[in-house]
């Protein structure tokens, strides 16, 4: 990827770029465990967020993880600036880039949003989440996790259960899942399945049950409450029933099977609370990865020598 | 790390043609006895060593290092091995990409840390290092042991141990390795 400016989809990756960056994270995470966790590997460089969408988790990560290459960040509040105002995308940007930032991260609720802004600017473009399109970084930081407690993705099975259709985390997952060796089965009702999978390299079924023996992970997609009102499903209730992974259902699955979630979690609609904090649950190595990930992918964009025809003395 | 730099790093990228040799296996062997000698009589034993070879080339002479003080004094120190990538100053000149996880074993302050390395030359791998160091705690004293000294430093920095003093010409390049020191010249590829 270190031909690559920008992080925007997951599908623009190979096997080997993904691996690589899995890779670089097995620095940051040692980087992490250090008393003094910081390193000054971006210092100079400045990183901005462009959130035109809410974000706890995913923001708070970058953050971190710039932070701890000593970047410097401008922090950027969508609901308190010009966007109000009336300001375009681009304006903001451009206003932004004039400003002298490195990287921006983006998350947006249409689709293609960061490919267009990488199109305007001259420095990185991070998505961190458009519309259903894509969720680079997650896809990555479930690709460590998943490795961190399986030993790898090759030849593994992995079920992505739920809200896929309006999933961008579903659609980066399912292509880093598989550009790994894993093999991937969609779970859900047909309702929340997109209206075709036709060259996705998937497995579908609407059997939770039936699945659930033979995978090495499930992955649960966070069951949005909104869906409701657009009559896709007959009701929470019923969806829990037949989809929500419970006591009873982890029973069905091999021992050293693992559960995973992207957050905010649901408890007792996709996941029962129970199964939330089950040794297996490896949630909060989810989150913990997230920031390593970030750091190694702020570190490829930004840090690794792009600039060769500059004196290479030592 | 002087290995790695050197392959990657014009004007060294290319392919290592020795045209002297300055020490064989042996005396690579001698000289590392006679740094661990150095060593524990200068700390007065090893009760607060701590080895920390640096990637790539001083990690196999920390190994060996720590295998002979072993033989000496009949205790082996902690043993960690450090990546510089992040802490150098020259990120963004040329590729930088840690070559392997670092990984330090214990607490480090209070400890005397003894930085490896195979070939001191500018001192810039030295100053990150010694950035890196303090991200592990505030050690007592750090030491540098090295098995060349090549000379042409870019910093005030000096080893406390050398296993040879080599005068070199800055286009030079030296191989050291635990089968020998040699002193010769990069042969770009696309030269030849």
């Amino acid at each position: 990827m270190s031909d690559h400016r920008h992080l925007l989809s997951i599908r623009d990756l190979s096997g080997g770029d993904i691996e690589r960056l899995l890779t670089l994270t097995d620095s940051f995470v040692e980087v992490s465990r250090r008393r003094m966790p910081k390193v000054p590997a971006l210092q100079g460089r400045t990183v901005t967020w462009l959130f035109y969408e809410d974000s706890t988790r995913t923001r708070l990560s970058f953050e971190q993880a710039a932070k701890r290459l000593s970047a410097d960040t401008l922090s950027f509040s969508v609901s308190t600036s010009s966007v109000n105002k009336g300001e375009s995308v681009r304006d903001t940007v451009e206003t932004i880039e004039a400003m002298g930032v490195d990287a921006i991260v983006v998350r947006h609720r249409s689709s293609g949003v960061p490919h267009q802004i990488a199109q305007w600017v001259s420095g990185s473009v991070i998505n961190a989440g458009d519309g259903w399109h894509e969720h680079p970084t997650q896809a990555l930081l479930d690709c460590y996790t998943i490795r961190e407690h399986l030993g790898g993705l090759d030849g593994r099975h992995i079920a992505l259960v739920g809200d896929v259709n309006h999933s961008r985390v579903a659609r980066s997952d399912v292509w880093a899942f598989t550009k790994l060796g894993a093999t991937v089965t969609l779970v859900a009702p047909p309702t929340l399945l997109p209206p075709s999978t036709d060259g996705w390299p998937v497995r579908v079924s609407h059997d939770l049950d039936a699945v659930l023996p033979d995978v090495d992970a499930v992955y649960l997609l966070r069951m949005q409450r909104e869906r409701m009102d657009e009559a896709l499903l007959p009701s929470l209730r019923e969806y829990t029933n037949r989809f929500g992974l419970t006591r009873r259902r982890v029973e069905l699955m091999d021992d050293k099977a693992i559960v995973m979630h992207p957050g905010p979690m649901n408890r007792g609609v996709e996941i029962a609370a129970d199964v939330a904090d089950l040794p297996r649950s490896v949630v909060v190595d989810q989150v913990r990865n997230g920031v390593a990930v970030r750091m190694a992918v702020l570190f490829d964009l930004l840090g690794s020598g792009r600039d060769l025809d500059t004196e290479g003395t030592r | 790390m002087a290995e790695r730099e050197r392959r990657s790093t014009p004007p060294f990228g290319g392919v290592f043609v020795a045209r002297t040799q300055v020490l064989d296996a042996d005396d690579v062997r001698r000289a590392i006895w006679r740094m661990a000698h150095e060593i524990i009589e200068h700390n007065q034993g090893l009760d607060e060593v701590v080895l920390v070879g640096l990637q790539t080339g001083g990690v196999t002479f920390a190994t060996a290092l720590a295998e002979a003080l072993a033989k000496i004094d009949g205790l082996s120190p902690p043993q960690g091995v450090l990546d510089v990538a992040f802490h150098r100053d020259d990120i963004g000149l040329r590729p930088v990409l840690p070559s392997a996880v670092t990984h330090i074993p214990v607490d480090l302050t209070g400890r005397v840390v003894v930085l490896v390395d195979d070939v001191l030359f500018t001192g810039r791998t030295i100053r990150a290092a010694l950035d890196a160091v303090h991200t592990y705690g505030r050690p007592r004293a750090v030491q540098l042991a090295v098995m060349v000294d090549r000379g042409h430093r870019e910093l005030p920095i000096r080893p406390d141990y050398v296993g040879k003093n080599l005068p070199t010409r800055r286009d030079e390049v030296v191989s050291a390795t635990l089968d020998g020191v040699a002193l010769g010249e990069v042969h770009k590829e696309s030269h030849r």
